[in-house]
């Protein structure tokens, strides 16, 4: 067996949530570009991926990365109605300040805070937590998103209930049960494949 | 197999015209792709590095650990149908009521976030379960507890135990993305479950 884990050396780690632009890099070899047949690159489904170790780890198994990728697309840029993209981002970045994955997080409190315009509210929920009060529809967000992603899930009608007066219809509470659902997924595939270097 | 219904849709338990089937439809492209996720992880197109009978036995423990009968019992039936499946079955359901726990929970790197470690249990095999289970699955199950419960506490040395007892490196891709996507799957039945009940 010729297979074999890659353990990196990391100057500086990042060890703390933030809404900086880090890296990651993988514990297990990608697939080089020359390795890449035209299924690689149709389950890639943006082709410059191949160059984003993650994607190019995860294409080894390309049907499950197609119909992964396709999944997320829908869950988090299919604005066309429902809850704002603002908010599906809140809950991504919820269920991953919960998770621990410091990656995911940086990620999508940057696109909270660029859809929502709040970085200072964001960063209080990097900073102090998933208790943090960020006012109500949001704290209503978070806590769902929270009861969620806990193993095993604790998500009920109360949470329901407050998103509801908080002044979310049932369909935009659907798109947060997506969006934290989908993080549970994301989280746990960023955090035990590679782990986050510095900002390059 | 020659699975048709959709996968999600079965395990919130949608009828027609209900609530459920409604939010369902109204977001065509994830149901699709769900279901897509679904079949490309439970009916692959490649069993030579993960077996079904791994793939079944794996989504159940994880069902089990997430404390969705329902779900557990939609895959036990499915691991129960393969060879030596209802063996199999019986070693995962005694591991996962013998290995609860309520996570997330787990080790950050050193730093501000050591304020915020939490112990807590890594799955316990006996050698009578690793008899019946043979060194390959009993590392994916003792992989999957550490991805459902303490994700943050991954690390090369855990990916080396899989390599060690007979994982690919393509085939522990596969059973990461099996066991994080069951914890999408599962949130979102029990999340939809939840709301159109409330």
């Amino acid at each position: 067996m010729t297979d074999t884990v890659i353990e990196p050396t990391i100057e500086n780690p990042p060890v703390a949530f933030t809404q900086e632009h880090i890296g990651w890099t993988a514990w297990l070899p990608p697939l080089t570009e020359d390795e890449l047949t035209d299924r690689h690159y149709e389950a890639l489904v943006d082709k410059a991926r191949a160059k984003n170790g993650y994607f190019a780890l995860l294409v080894r198994d390309p049907d499950i990365l197609e119909a992964r990728t396709k999944t997320d697309n829908d869950i988090f840029y299919n604005t066309k109605d429902g809850l704002p993209r603002a908010e599906r981002e809140l809950a991504a970045t919820a269920a991953s300040r919960l998770n621990g994955c410091i990656l995911c997080a940086s990620v999508h409190s940057r696109f909270a805070s660029q859809y929502s315009k709040r970085t200072e509210d964001v960063q209080k929920l990097l900073d102090d937590g998933v208790s943090t009060d960020l006012g109500e529809r949001w704290n209503a967000i978070v806590a769902a998103s929270v009861a969620l992603s806990a193993t095993p899930p604790a998500f009920g009608s109360e949470h329901v209930k407050r998103l509801r007066d908080a002044g979310l219809a049932d369909e935009e509470i659907s798109d947060v049960v997506h969006g934290a659902s989908f993080f549970n997924w994301a989280n746990r595939l960023m955090l035990s494949l590679g782990e986050p270097t510095p900002a390059a | 197999m020659t699975d048709t219904i959709d996968i999600i849709d079965h395990l919130v338990g949608v009828t027609p015209d209900s609530k459920a089937e409604g939010l369902r439809a109204r977001r065509p492209i994830t149901r699709e792709h769900a279901q897509k996720s679904w079949l490309a992880l439970f009916e692959p197109a490649d069993v030579s590095q993960v077996s079904l009978a791994e793939r079944f036995a794996v989504a159940t423990f994880v069902a089990l650990l997430h404390g969705q009968t329902d779900i557990a019992d939609f895959y036990a039936g499915k691991l129960a149908s393969l060879d030596n499946g209802t063996t199999l079955l019986s070693t995962v359901k005694g591991l996962a009521e013998l290995n609860g726990a309520n996570g997330p929970y787990g080790h950050y790197p050193a730093g501000p976030l050591s304020s915020e470690n939490k112990d807590g249990p890594a799955l316990n095999i006996t050698p009578a379960d690793r008899d019946v289970l043979g060194e390959k699955l009993a590392a994916a199950l003792y992989h999957a507890h550490l991805l459902v419960f303490r994700p943050r506490e991954a690390s090369p040395a855990a990916l080396q135990a899989l390599l060690s007892a007979g994982w690919s490196t393509t085939g522990i891709v596969t059973l990461s993305q099996l066991v994080s996507f069951l914890a999408f799957q599962i949130r979102v039945v029990a999340g939809l479950k939840t709301l159109a009940a409330a």
